[in-house]
């Protein structure tokens, strides 16, 4: 009788997977592709992360700059243009002067950094959405991805990306991004946590497939979606 | 006719009870390791211009993962086992009744003190009434609600903008994370005092966690639920 009462617990012998190695890895991989699903399953485009009053934001000079190679990679700003491509009508370059012609949104979302710090910034810029528009983006497409001028990568699903206060932003603080916060644009995406919110833009493909290359540190091993 | 005053066994932890005190202890441990190691990437509650860090670092030993992402990939692995073993706890309790013996309620307070003072001050031993005596009761049901708390402020620090209603409740992501770690100092202050309890009680109160029968119960059984 005890016997077959202590046997009911076997299944957790499962959890014994966890410590042989190379079952570990493909546990835990399988556990934060689940994560990432049960993330874009709960995602709701109509739903805006929270927005803050002026008296909340942090000052501009406590705003933290988080680069992950250099801050000020060489860009040539009088030349600087947008590459799109991919599953659009319109590929080709985009100057900053036709992304700042689109309706411009200036909001006070919070910045959550992966690391666990937070701040309240105040960003301007496009909608990603409006630009997706204006460049004849696929509407059925599934993904954007991005390059930057530091060799940074990161790729968004679209949901996202569509997502009415996803920002191409050109402005901080009322003023022109900095070089340390990725000007002259980066992504401002208040659904997402920080390194998905890639700087210094120089491209970006619209596409139903994933490259090898989808994320800096998503590679390396944190979520994919990094989804908030 | 012979009257047997062996005691006879009592039937203590159903099958649910055993299983989810198992794959939670397991889940709580990797999710407090791994958990330290996260908290390693900024030690601090406050801004992070200025930083001012708590500690310097949290000891290598008692963290899992190796790094950041190492160990988000444990925390966000097992954040999932032991959601699921929370909620097949709370769903078989509330099924059986037997949550009545485990929940602390009014009737139990005039019982705290008197069992306090046995354990603390070496007073008398009140009778035992039931499987758990108030004190415990007590225990057991500020663990429930640290685990509970667990649970909503990691969901909360997860998906602060989906849930940012109920994030409100705990002042948004920054709040959660504290309020996230003072739950896990309250869970980690409670396992001390657990395990000394079942060490004094002897090796029977250890495997009847494990086959759900106390083979000599201090307490006279209510009923023969096997």
């Amino acid at each position: 009788m005890t016997r077959r009462e202590l046997l009911k617990l076997s299944p957790l012998l499962l959890l014994g997977g966890f410590a042989v190695p190379t079952l570990r890895d493909r546990l835990l991989d399988a556990g934060v592709a689940w994560s990432d699903t049960a993330s874009a399953a709960v995602f709701r485009r109509d739903h805006g992360a929270p927005v803050f009053a002026d008296t909340d934001v942090v000052p501009f000079e406590r705003f933290p700059y988080n680069g992950y190679d250099v801050l000020e990679p060489a860009i040539d700003f009088d030349d600087w243009a947008l590459t799109v491509g991919g599953a659009v009508t319109l590929a080709g370059r985009y100057s900053l002067d036709q992304i700042r012609a689109l309706p411009k949104v200036t909001q006070n979302t919070r910045h959550v950094c992966v690391e666990g710090w937070d701040a309240i910034g105040r960003f301007g810029g496009s909608r990603l959405a409006d630009f997706l528009d204006l460049v004849g983006a696929n509407p059925h497409a599934r993904f954007i991805t991005v390059t930057c001028a530091d060799d940074y990568y990161e790729s968004l699903d679209m949901a996202t990306a569509r997502q009415p206060q996803s920002l191409l932003c050109y402005e901080m603080y009322d003023r022109p991004l900095d070089r340390g916060h990725g000007a002259p644009v980066r992504l401002q995406l208040p659904t997402k946590l920080g390194y998905k919110q890639a700087k210094y833009l120089t491209t970006i493909t619209v596409t139903d497939v994933l490259p090898a290359r989808r994320s800096y540190w998503g590679d390396q091993g944190y979520s994919w979606y990094g989804g908030l | 006719m012979t009257t047997d005053t062996r005691p006879r066994p009592a039937f203590e932890h159903p099958w649910a009870v055993r299983f989810c005190h198992w794959s939670n202890a397991v889940a709580m441990t990797i999710l407090t390791l791994s958990g330290l190691r996260i908290f390693s990437a900024f030690p601090s509650f406050g801004s992070k211009i200025p930083q001012h860090d708590l500690i310097e670092a949290v000891p290598q030993a008692v963290t899992l993962g190796g790094w950041l992402g190492g160990a988000l990939q444990w925390h966000f692995t097992f954040m999932w086992i032991f959601g699921i073993g929370g909620a097949l706890y709370v769903i078989s309790q509330m099924a059986s009744g037997h949550y009545r013996t485990v929940v602390f309620a009014r009737r139990d307070i005039s019982g705290v003190w008197p069992m306090a003072r046995h354990y603390f001050l070496f007073g008398p031993k009140p009778a035992a009434t039931g499987q758990y005596n108030p004190l415990q009761k007590l225990a057991y049901t500020s663990a429930l609600l640290l685990g509970t708390l667990s649970l909503l402020t990691g969901v909360v620090m997860y998906k602060p903008a989906q849930l940012s209603t109920l994030g409100a409740v705990f002042g948004g992501y920054h709040g959660a994370r504290l309020v996230h770690f003072l739950a896990m100092c309250g869970l980690l202050a409670f396992i001390p005092g657990h395990l000394m309890m079942v060490a004094l009680h002897g090796w029977d109160n250890f495997t009847s966690m494990l086959t759900g029968w106390k083979r000599r119960p201090e307490y006279e059984p209510q009923r023969s639920e096997r």
